[in-house]
């Protein structure tokens, strides 16, 4: 015989998977997240940290304008999460610089940030500054950089202690976070539910299930119906000794940690499912550091990594209900820290279908449907 | 060698390298590396972190990076990975190190 529960379980506690369960958890569901091995692809543990909106969306005007209202919630989900947690999770938001090298690249940017800015009205805040406006303006920056843009909204987070502090909150509201929980089928019921079967041969029922699970989510989004792929993108980054002073400036390709260490990352690179890092890129990245900020020079390289980034084909994320098997979501994207605030909130509502549910049919996965059929 | 060390040197050969810790005169057997020589010398603290709390050479094997100490005006040089040489410089650190190379200390 079956047991059922009225739980909502969660497939994924990486940051998107335990976003959700919050947000879940905050309108009064029961909640179980189920989380794989420590060996998978874990996009969560490997990020930058970004809370980041320059550009995106520019060509996709509801991307554009859902990710500003995360960046507007983050300051208020820092908070709760703390007060959930006790944890800090180092929210910074001083705005972010993206630099240039390259006058056509910073040209390309320019337009697109142009353009990113008719989707968001009012709330496009940025700035193109030229090389010696840049240099005027901050001491440091190396000769070779042509101009960068400056984006008063974006900033960062410590992205382990986010983590960390996610789980926590979770725990605190009650919610269930089992580890090592592998799902390697979905079995829909025939008459509703779903029957979760774990790797280790466990079988789970459960009402509602929503798929979290990153680059996890390839076969199991089959079962539910779900026609989307998710593909690996391998960014590397490298981490320096940490430093006493701060740096000026915050950008996507260099950042330092609240507790002191630079990160220096943004490559992208299709390698599969192998995330080691590779000398030319390791050296690429310090070359780049170097360049636009020459003190970096002397700081030694104390750890590098690759992870990989969940990418839908478009890049933007996907939210979706399976039409063939009501109570299945599928949510993912890139950008499981920037969108946070909105998965831990209003995505619940979409969830649950209230009446405060927001406008997410751009999301779909319906959007995919023409390519896979051609 | 200081008799305050816990730490005991191997049989020695005789050579020697004459080197400084924060500016006194100290020496070690030739062929040690640098976090032999300190944990020898006196075995105290050789760096504190950011908070204060005080730290030495543990791992010995680049692993830890407890042994940093600031090594002929390089901060944050892995002791243990570093062979002492004559006339070598070696200074405690206090907290972290600074872009510019110097250190809060």
């Amino acid at each position: 015989m079956q047991q059922r529960t009225q739980e909502i379980t969660i497939i994924g506690g990486g940051l998107v998977g335990l976003s959700v369960a919050l947000g879940l958890l905050m309108a009064g569901q029961r909640v179980r997240v189920l989380d794989g091995a420590d060996s998978d692809a874990r996009a969560s543990q490997g990020n930058f940290g970004l809370i980041w909106g320059q550009g995106k969306g520019w060509d996709f005007a509801p991307y554009a304008n859902w990710t500003m209202d995360a960046l507007t919630a983050w300051p208020a989900f820092a908070q709760q999460l703390r007060g959930l947690s006790g944890i800090d999770v180092a929210l910074d938001q001083p705005g972010g610089y993206e630099f240039f090298t390259d006058p056509t690249e910073f040209d390309a940017f320019k337009a697109e940030l142009a353009q990113q800015a008719i989707h968001l009205g009012k709330r496009a805040r940025y700035e193109m500054l030229s090389g010696d406006d840049l240099r005027s303006q901050m001491q440091g920056i190396g000769p070779d950089v042509v101009g960068a843009s400056f984006s008063l909204c974006d900033g960062h987070v410590n992205p382990l202690r986010f983590l960390r502090a996610l789980r926590c909150s979770v725990q605190t509201m009650g919610g269930h976070v089992r580890l090592g929980a592998t799902v390697s089928a979905i079995r829909p019921q025939p008459k509703g539910g779903f029957a979760l079967v774990l790797a280790d041969g466990e079988t789970l029922y459960t009402e509602q299930v929503v798929l979290c699970a990153g680059l996890g989510a390839a076969t199991l989004a089959r079962d539910l119906g779900f026609n989307t792929q998710v593909r690996p993108q391998l960014g590397e980054l490298l981490i320096t000794e940490k430093l006493g002073d701060r740096l000026p400036f915050l950008s996507s390709t260099i950042r330092q940690v609240d507790e002191g260490g630079v990160q220096i990352g943004g490559t992208k690179a299709n390698a599969g499912l192998n995330d080691h890092e590779t000398l030319p890129i390791m050296s690429k990245l310090a070359h780049h550091a170097v360049t636009v900020f020459p003190a970096l020079a002397d700081v030694r390289v104390v750890r590098a990594w690759g992870a990989l980034r969940v990418m839908s084909p478009d890049g933007y994320p996907v939210y979706a209900k399976s039409s063939m098997h009501p109570g299945a979501f599928l949510v993912t994207c890139h950008s499981g820290v920037t969108l946070a605030p909105l998965h831990a909130s209003v995505l619940a509502e979409w969830i649950l279908n209230t009446s405060a549910t927001p406008e997410l049919e751009a999301f779909d996965e319906c959007r995919f449907a023409l390519s896979h059929a051609a | 060698m200081n008799v305050a060390s816990r730490f005991r040197t191997l049989p020695e050969t005789g050579d020697r390298v004459q080197f400084t810790l924060d500016g006194a005169p100290a020496s070690a057997p030739a062929g040690v590396t640098v976090a032999a020589a300190l944990l020898a010398h006196s075995g105290a603290w050789t760096r504190q972190t950011v908070k204060g709390a005080p730290r030495t050479a543990y791992c010995m094997m680049g692993v830890c990076f407890d042994c940093l100490v600031e090594v002929d005006g390089t901060p944050n040089t892995q002791a243990c990975m570093t062979l002492l040489r004559e006339g070598m410089t070696v200074r405690r650190q206090t907290g972290l190190r600074d872009l510019n190379g110097g250190h809060c200390g």
